[in-house]
């Protein structure tokens, strides 16, 4: 499958070329992945998704990726980029310092077509752990307008709220390569996210929900959910603090 | 049983064990090494109450924790109802089972019927 395929006529004076190795797989028709090589020119500025899209028009449009913001808000470019789970609209081809850049779709996902992933179970698994705060009362009947709280209350899950849902995190957990059960570390860091806030009074209906045989207690805290969030959310800490409410150390 | 209440027992089985094994291996410093590992010396040790106690409580320990291990390991290779029950079920007989074998030892031991 493997092809290389290069524009003659330079962009700029400034830009170098690098070789792109795009995974290529249908499993409508195709038994097995392979890559396709392409030469791609770059500035220091350009990004892997931005020399995808530069495939996708000048080379072969047929090349699946799925993005939307360009920007690391909407979570939608997660990839593999020479073998470690990023997003590609946040990865400068500059700083992978290689000549050769390699594009594979996420692990631990289902794929659709080249980079595009279903991500039907990352979702199934966030909507489990009831992502919304639980509370009888509601701003509606209440007096007050709003639930206040203090700068100290918010710094306890604020981190955790930062989550796009881009599902790198999943990609790179060893146990979700091993168990299709497994919660995951994004579902198990927005469980903390609500737990640990003041105004959710559900804790303990989603405790149950993650203390399960595929639950919180399969993570081995290898670390690697924390090591490649764009967002700086560290999913690993989240899931210690949540053992932490389940083994009574936390109230 | 709830998975938080087993992984606790796992936790406290692990703590334990590794409290009870230090005071095994602290015993051998007793005498000579290979002196205290010599037949009638272990005989001796089995047929002191309670040194027998704390040899069976290391054997129920490090049984729990050991099979629980193996359960968890074997649910992370493979997903499936009926086999979670069989692997569930399994290291639970399993377990029952090493911890009545073990037993019948340190008891028939500590009786003199060996």
């Amino acid at each position: 499958m493997a092809q290389v395929s290069s524009i003659s006529n330079k962009q700029s004076p400034t830009a170098k070329s690098i070789i792109l190795k795009i995974s290529r797989f249908n499993p409508e028709h195709d038994e097995s992945s392979g890559f396709m090589e392409f030469n791609v020119q770059y500035e220091k500025w350009t990004t892997v998704l931005e020399a995808i899209l530069d495939v996708k028009k000048h080379f072969d449009h047929s090349v699946a990726v799925r993005y939307s913001c360009r920007q690391a808000t909407c979570g939608s470019c997660g990839m593999i980029i020479n073998g470690k789970p990023r997003l590609a609209c946040f990865t400068k081809i500059s700083e992978l310092d290689s000549n050769v850049i390699t594009v594979e779709p996420m692990n631990n996902f289902p794929v659709i077509r080249d980079l595009a992933v279903k991500f039907e179970k990352l979702f199934d698994s966030h909507q489990k752990i009831k992502p919304y705060l639980i509370r009888d009362d509601t701003e509606l009947v209440s007096d007050e307008k709003e639930f206040l709280q203090t700068p100290e209350e918010v710094e306890q899950y604020i981190q955790f709220a930062n989550c796009i849902k881009c599902g790198l995190c999943n990609s790179a957990c060893p146990t979700m390569a091993t168990d299709s059960s497994f919660v995951g570390p994004q579902a198990l860091a927005q469980a903390y996210r609500y737990v640990a806030d003041s105004r959710d009074k559900g804790k303990d209906s989603r405790l149950k929900i993650i203390d399960d045989s595929h639950g919180i207690w399969r993570c081995h805290f290898a670390g690697s959910c924390s090591q490649v969030c764009p967002k700086g959310v560290d999913p690993a800490m989240g899931i210690q603090l949540l053992r932490g409410y389940m083994l009574g150390f936390r109230s | 049983m709830r998975e938080s209440t087993i992984m606790k027992i796992h936790y406290g089985t692990a703590l334990a064990a590794v409290a009870l094994v230090a005071v095994h291996i602290l015993m051998r410093l007793t005498m000579n090494y290979a002196e205290s590992l010599e037949y009638e010396n272990v005989l001796a040790n089995y047929k002191f109450v309670p040194y027998a106690i704390m040899l069976e409580l290391i054997l129920v320990l490090l049984a729990v924790h050991g099979f629980n291990g193996l359960r968890v390991i074997l649910l992370e290779l493979k997903q499936g109802r009926l086999y979670e029950k069989a692997v569930s079920y399994g290291c639970l007989v399993a377990m029952i089972g090493l911890i009545a074998y073990g037993s019948r030892t340190i008891i028939m031991t500590n009786m003199g019927m060996v």
